[in-house]
């Protein structure tokens, strides 16, 4: 009986899903055309030649003509110590120089151009090339397209999770459908697990598509366990199904729902590690980003594809997303306003 | 409810309160099976709260309510089970066919009907693989009624299923719905068109401001009026009777009551003959022109205007 509703329930949802254009874009062509122009932009990334401006002084002269020796400076003259250092405010250049024993070089330490700037040009003093020119990591698995790419399929897993379920949820409310089913002997638990499910029906949609795109056209590599990758993708739109359904719990309005999905998606697509690695936020905030549902799919899913893991390496992040998905759900069952 | 027979739907004392407003101010009503209670009443009145009561949407702050014999606290998915509704407003997913809306509302029931005979029942069988943005308000309501009508109910709850419809569609609807009361199903409907009201209740309750303020068949409620005929008439454009006028109108022989409602003019008359003559009289002796005299015989309408002072379609 339960399970006839379940089904029927999911075939609608699925439906509705697939004969909404904007969220098949959202689901499937996004994630694609973000990682073609990402992985592109990135692919093919050179070291930089550093810039450096060595002041007029005695010595400068024999000063400048070192440092231009060596492969990899680009050295300028400068008289003005003002003007100088202004240009080095607005990263014209990437370190100062004026002639002496020692040397006085500044740079900005927090810009990383500002440390390749210095280390090349202790290089040079410390007599000649030490520093060969570095070479961009170009082999599989230590581009920045295979550090991407998982971080864009947890993204789509989040994204459409959430925005799908919570728009049709708050859609139903507006138009009184959800208080048409209160009125029938529909289960309520078998309403909400509709949108999981038919979330799950679609992900092997989604991923048909997106994991050939990335394995064969941007040959990301597929290191591990397949069964660690489907259940992790699994349990990851489980969560954020779930969460889908917690923040359209309560709003009557697109508006409303919009603003609260934002507030809970934006600190993980900055703190999950999509673009670049969590590791690099203060050390305090490491166990929250940690706890972050994108934050597991991302880890996991890069454990997989790049370093070769399986379930046994997994499986905190796996417990993490079930944990998210139960509470989540839970609450939104509790909470959910149908009428 | 302590009543020896109970009928499909018996309510008794309802009220319901939002903050200082009383919206329903102890209303009773009972429906036979077989027949349609029809609740009257303009916008405002109160009719979608009491019909949300007795669905089980909203609980009554007092007040009893039985159907099909349960309750609400003891019963809630037995009753749902057996009951057909239709809301005020409810719009269908778009992108949907009739055809996987209606499949999806018979998943909920245990017994449900076989889709096809729905769509035969409620006239859509044409348009069984149509999505619902391609339906005309008229199919859209008789799609709302399949809904209802999924699991063979025995009691049907239809807040104004007609309204914003043409009179063509309206009749369709009609038909509907008196065919599951010959089917001897009972039938709760509200409505603020007198003509709807005339055609499907049985029974009928009029309310306003949450209060009952006729009850009865109805024949009986026009009968209550004690009214023969009502005269109208407007005046020409810009010329308006004063208060001492209308008295005097109410005063000549034949007529009971004079108003003055919406830019024209209402005599309730025992006499019609007597009340035509002294009108014209007047209005020869006080030099009024009058244009569009006119008379009919007194309806639901008339009786709302008389107990409250107003149109049911205004308020
Ligand atoms: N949820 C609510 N909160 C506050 N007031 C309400 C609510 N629902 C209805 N009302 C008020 O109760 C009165 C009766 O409303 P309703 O039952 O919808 O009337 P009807 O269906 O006869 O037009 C109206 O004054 C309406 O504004
Ligand atoms: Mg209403």
């Amino acid at each position: 009986m339960r399970l006839r509703q379940l089904h029927e329930l999911t075939l609608v949802r699925f439906k509705l899903f697939v004969r909404e254009p904007e969220a098949v874009f959202w689901a499937i062509c996004f994630p694609l055309i973000l990682s073609v122009v990402l992985g592109f932009a990135f692919a093919r990334e050179e070291v930089e030649d550093s810039r450096v401006l060595v002041l007029e002084s005695v010595g400068a002269e024999e000063l400048a003509a070192r440092l231009t020796a060596v492969e990899g400076l680009v050295v300028e003259r400068g008289r003005d110590p003002e003007e100088a250092r202004r240009r080095l405010r607005k990263a014209a250049v990437d370190a100062l120089l004026r002639a002496g024993d020692p040397v006085d070089l500044r740079f900005d330490p927090r810009r990383p151009e500002g440390a390749l700037a210095r280390l090349r040009v202790e290089a040079a003093l410390r007599g000649g090339a030490a520093v060969t020119r570095p070479e961009a990591e170009d082999e599989t698995g230590f581009r920045y397209i295979d550090f991407l790419f998982p971080g864009l399929l947890g993204m789509g897993l989040m994204g459409t999770g959430v925005w799908a379920i919570g728009f049709a949820v708050v859609d139903l409310r507006r138009k009184k459908l959800l208080k048409r089913f209160l009125v029938t002997p529909m289960s309520r638990a078998s309403f909400l697990m509709s949108f999981m499910s038919s979330r799950i029906v679609f992900l092997g949609l989604e991923f048909a598509v997106l994991l050939p795109f990335g394995l064969l056209l941007l040959k990301v590599p597929f290191a591990g366990s397949i069964l660690a990758f489907a259940i992790t993708i699994i349990l990851g739109t489980l969560a954020f199904a779930s969460i889908g359904l917690l923040i359209a719990a309560r709003p009557k309005t697109v508006e409303g729902a919009s603003g609260i999905m934002n507030v809970v998606m934006m600190p993980m697509w900055l703190g999950s590690g999509l673009f670049f690695s969590y590791e690099r936020f203060p050390a305090f905030l490491q166990p929250f980003l940690k706890a972050l549902p994108l934050t597991a799919v991302n880890d996991a899913l890069r454990a997989i594809m790049l370093d070769g893991a399986g379930c046994a390496t997994i499986w905190p992040e796996a417990l993490l997303l079930v944990g998210w998905a139960l509470v989540s759900f839970w609450l939104a069952l509790k909470l959910f306003r149908w009428q | 409810m302590a009543s020896s027979v109970l009928h499909p739907i018996a309510a008794r004392g309802l009220v319901r309160r939002f903050g200082d407003l009383t919206a329903v101010a102890g209303i009773d009503l009972e429906a036979r099976a077989g027949s349609c209670l029809g609740l009257l009443g303009p916008n405002g009145a109160g009719k979608t709260t009491t019909i949300e009561m007795l669905e089980g949407l909203q609980s009554p702050d007092e007040g009893e309510i039985s159907i099909l014999g349960r309750s609400w606290a003891t019963d809630a998915a037995g009753i749902r089970e057996r009951i057909g509704v239709q809301l005020q407003e409810t719009s269908f997913q778009d992108k949907l066919s009739v055809q996987e809306t209606l499949s999806l509302f018979a998943s909920f029931y245990r017994r449900p009907r076989p889709v096809p005979e729905v769509l035969a029942l409620v006239n859509l069988t044409e348009k069984a693989t149509a999505r619902v943005h391609q339906l005309s308000g008229g199919q859209r309501q008789r799609l709302a009624l399949g809904c209802a009508l999924v699991n063979a109910p025995e009691v049907l709850f239809l807040d104004e299923p007609t309204t914003g419809l043409d009179p063509q569609a309206r009749r369709r609807v009609w038909e509907i719905v008196e065919e599951f009361k010959r089917a001897g199903g009972a039938v709760l409907l509200t409505t603020h068109y007198m003509d709807e009201a005339e055609r499907l209740a049985d029974d009928l309750v009029i309310v306003d401001h949450g209060k009952v303020i006729a009850r009865g068949t109805p024949p009986e409620i026009i009968r209550s009026l004690a009214v023969e005929s009502i005269v109208e008439f407007s005046l020409a454009e810009g010329s308006t009777l004063d208060a001492g006028q209308l008295a005097e109108l109410g005063g000549l022989p034949g007529v009971i009551e004079a108003r003055n409602l919406a830019g024209g003019y209402l005599l309730e008359v025992d006499d019609t003959r007597a009340a035509l003559g002294s009108l014209i009289g007047w209005l020869e002796r006080s030099g009024t022109v009058a244009t569009d005299i006119g008379t009919h015989r007194p309806t639901l309408e008339d009786v709302f205007v008389s107990l409250t002072g107003k149109h049911l379609r205004e308020a």
